[in-house]
């Protein structure tokens, strides 16, 4: 009998069986990109402004569609890689705020340089995403619980203690501090573009992140484990990846496009107001998932929650530049992300089957 | 984390040779358990069990649910310590303290679920955890290239020729992914593969196709230990068989000592006997001649 089973024997129902199986057409292999979706709407909101807007046709306002983008877009990139991870953060909106009225705050009131005053703004925006990321894996909780809690605490804080310090519900203005110039040339200045005019730097630095965490997640053993802990989290442990810090990783790396967010809202004005942020982290999980991240983890692009990003800009300032009632405006983004979700869903389903 | 990486990159020329040594020299078994047991407070899920596997040897293990497979997989798999008796690796006595010692002895343990990520490319599930790295400046990049040759090249031995590499696990049929698994394990080292019900959620045909990459392990100069319930899988591939019942061994014979209607009967316990002699008249035919793996039927009775 032992004769019978050849090392390496390969009847032909077998590999014709396994050929079927493996094969997958090009265009099948574009369709389950993650991406793709997202740049079918994103092609379609710019001919329909391109359309009816005459002022969406002119560079500066494209400019400024750009700037709207990043600001989402620079969270988005943070957001996106988590939720690849498998987890989300609820508390990403607020906690922008937190890191700007701490760095506004730790500046004034300590006497600081502005930069001394952001590197103690971004030690307490890790530390949030630490907290966020080690409670989540201590507790076993899902991320909706855990980071719900950390939002409406943070919510809190940022008005109670704001309030406490400063007897008001903004935080200080930093702007005739030192290094306050230097700040705002890295976190809000403008860059001339040819075409466009002046281009916000924070378009410039969310290209940057986002070309980064591409290369990152594609290219890096981190990026692996990253879709492995999303994809599996128990296969991924046995295999030897280290789970529980590449999820407390993922909630600091959402900590520090916090900060970097945060920083650019206190230096573009030297001033922060408490209240802000509240609903922000819905839009970047928004962008993320126009993008082609699924909730559930495991799948997604970072490239896809920028294209995310875009459509949102282009959407708040397309509906500007038409003239329609900006009320509009989250109407058709929830409009958009509805959208995205199920073509997503139906062009995935159509590229895993054969 | 970090052991990982010198790891895979020695693996890269030695994984074959490493096999092959060890089908060589080694005059003590792969892998031994004299007398082990295994309590839970005061509920005895194991005891007396004795195995040996040696290079170039299939030793099926067979059991009904609750017989203590799964405990002895865990003990073999190093996340379970043994409360009684000793485990010895190349005859030498080992308390290991997780799955990664285990694995650091080349003992490696493919379980049902595989340990494999659905949504992530092949090539990629294949090196998970120990990725071949390359030094870019002050980053380490991953070498995608190297990684998708060397899985292209692993499961092309194996008999596996995927056209798409880049296809997510998921999109494979269960056998495939089974050969995966089996030659991820084989390539990062293993010398004895523990093999959890390979063929349990499979198909008649899939099933074939893992038992044909067992006895290609085997033959590779690799132990195996093959655990199921189904007792024609095992006498189509096993050189040697245990039979657990309710924690203890019923049976522990070489082929040599046994037919295809011994192991059944075994199986099968007394009460239910009679029915299942009748089913087994008809199974013995086709299995005089190796040519089809039978169904499940009749092991899948007492279950």
């Amino acid at each position: 009998m032992a004769s019978t089973l050849a090392p390496r024997p390969a009847p032909a129902a077998t590999t014709e069986k396994e050929l079927r199986a493996g094969r997958r057409p090009l265009l099948n292999r574009l369709l389950s990109r993650p991406e793709l979706g997202s740049l079918i709407g994103a092609v379609a909101v710019f001919a329909v402004f391109f359309a009816l807007a005459p002022t969406f046709r002119q560079g500066d306002s494209f400019a400024t569609v750009l700037y709207a983008a990043s600001v989402v877009g620079i969270m988005a990139v943070g957001v996106a890689l988590l939720m690849i991870g498998g987890e989300f953060d609820l508390s990403a909106g607020v906690a922008v705020v937190t890191a700007a009225l701490t760095a506004g705050m730790a500046g004034y009131y300590l006497n600081l340089n502005v930069w001394a005053a952001a590197g103690i703004s971004l030690l307490v925006a890790l530390a949030i995403g630490f907290a966020n990321g080690a409670i989540l894996v201590r507790t076993k909780l899902p991320s909706f619980l855990v980071t719900l809690s950390m939002f409406l605490m943070l919510q809190g804080l940022n008005i109670a203690v704001t309030k406490l310090v400063t007897g008001s519900v903004s935080g200080p203005n930093i702007s005739d501090m030192d290094g306050y110039e230097s700040a705002r040339a890295v976190f809000a200045s403008s860059v001339p573009v040819p075409v466009l005019g002046g281009v916000r730097i924070t378009v410039i630095w969310w290209l940057v992140f986002v070309a980064a965490a591409t290369w990152v997640l594609m290219r890096t053993r981190v990026g692996n484990w990253i879709f492995a802990v999303g994809g599996n989290a128990e296969s991924a442990r046995a295999v030897g990846v280290p789970v529980t810090r590449v999820k407390i990783g993922l909630f600091m790396t959402v900590g520090f496009f916090a900060w970097f967010s945060g920083m650019h809202l206190l230096t573009a004005s030297g001033r922060q107001q408490s209240g802000e942020g509240v609903g922000m982290e819905l839009l970047y999980i928004m962008a993320a998932v126009v993008g082609g991240c699924l909730l559930t983890g495991g799948f997604g692009s970072v490239i896809g929650a920028a294209i995310g990003a875009f459509i949102y800009g282009m959407t708040t300032m397309g509906i500007v530049y038409a003239g329609w009632d900006n009320n509009w405006v989250m109407f058709f983004v929830g409009a958009m992300l509805l959208l995205a979700v199920v073509v997503n869903a139906w062009v995935r389903r159509q590229a895993s089957k054969r | 984390m970090t052991d990982t990486t010198p790891r895979s990159t020695a693996d890269t020329e030695g994984a074959a040779g490493t096999a092959g040594a060890a089908g060589g020299g080694a005059d003590a078994p792969l892998l031994e358990l004299r007398g082990v047991g295994k309590s839970f407070g005061n509920i005895r899920a194991l005891s007396g069990v004795d195995l040996r596997v040696g290079a170039g040897e299939v030793t099926c293990i067979l059991g009904d649910n609750g017989a203590g497979k799964s405990t002895l997989i865990k003990i073999l798999a190093g996340l379970h310590a043994p409360t009684a008796g000793s485990y010895r690796v190349d005859g030498e006595e080992v308390a290991f303290a997780s799955p990664r010692d285990a694995l650091d002895r080349g003992i490696a343990t493919v379980y049902q679920d595989l340990a494999m990520v659905p949504l992530m490319p092949v090539w990629r599930n294949f090196f998970l955890g120990s990725e071949i790295l390359r030094k870019v400046g002050p980053f380490s990049r991953l070498d995608v290239a190297a990684m998708r040759r060397i899985t292209d090249e692993e499961l092309k031995k194996m008999g596996i020729d995927l056209p798409d590499i880049d296809a997510p696990v998921a999109n494979l049929s269960g056998g495939q992914k089974q050969v995966v698994a089996i030659a991820r394990a084989v390539y990062f080292g293993a010398r004895v593969l523990i093999l959890d019900e390979p063929t349990a959620a499979l198909g008649v045909k899939q099933s074939g196709v893992v038992l044909k990459y067992v006895s290609a392990a085997r033959e590779a100069g690799l132990g195996v230990v093959f655990i199921t319930h189904n007792p024609h899988h095992a006498y189509m591939v096993g050189d040697h068989f245990v039979i657990l019942r309710l924690g203890e061994t019923e049976l522990d014979a070489p082929r040599a000592e046994l037919t295809l209607g011994d192991l059944t009967h075994h199986m099968a316990g007394g009460a239910e006997l009679d029915a299942l002699e009748h089913e087994l008249a008809r199974s013995e035919g086709p299995d005089g001649g190796p040519a089809v793996p039978h169904p499940t039927a009749p092991a899948d009775g007492p279950a």
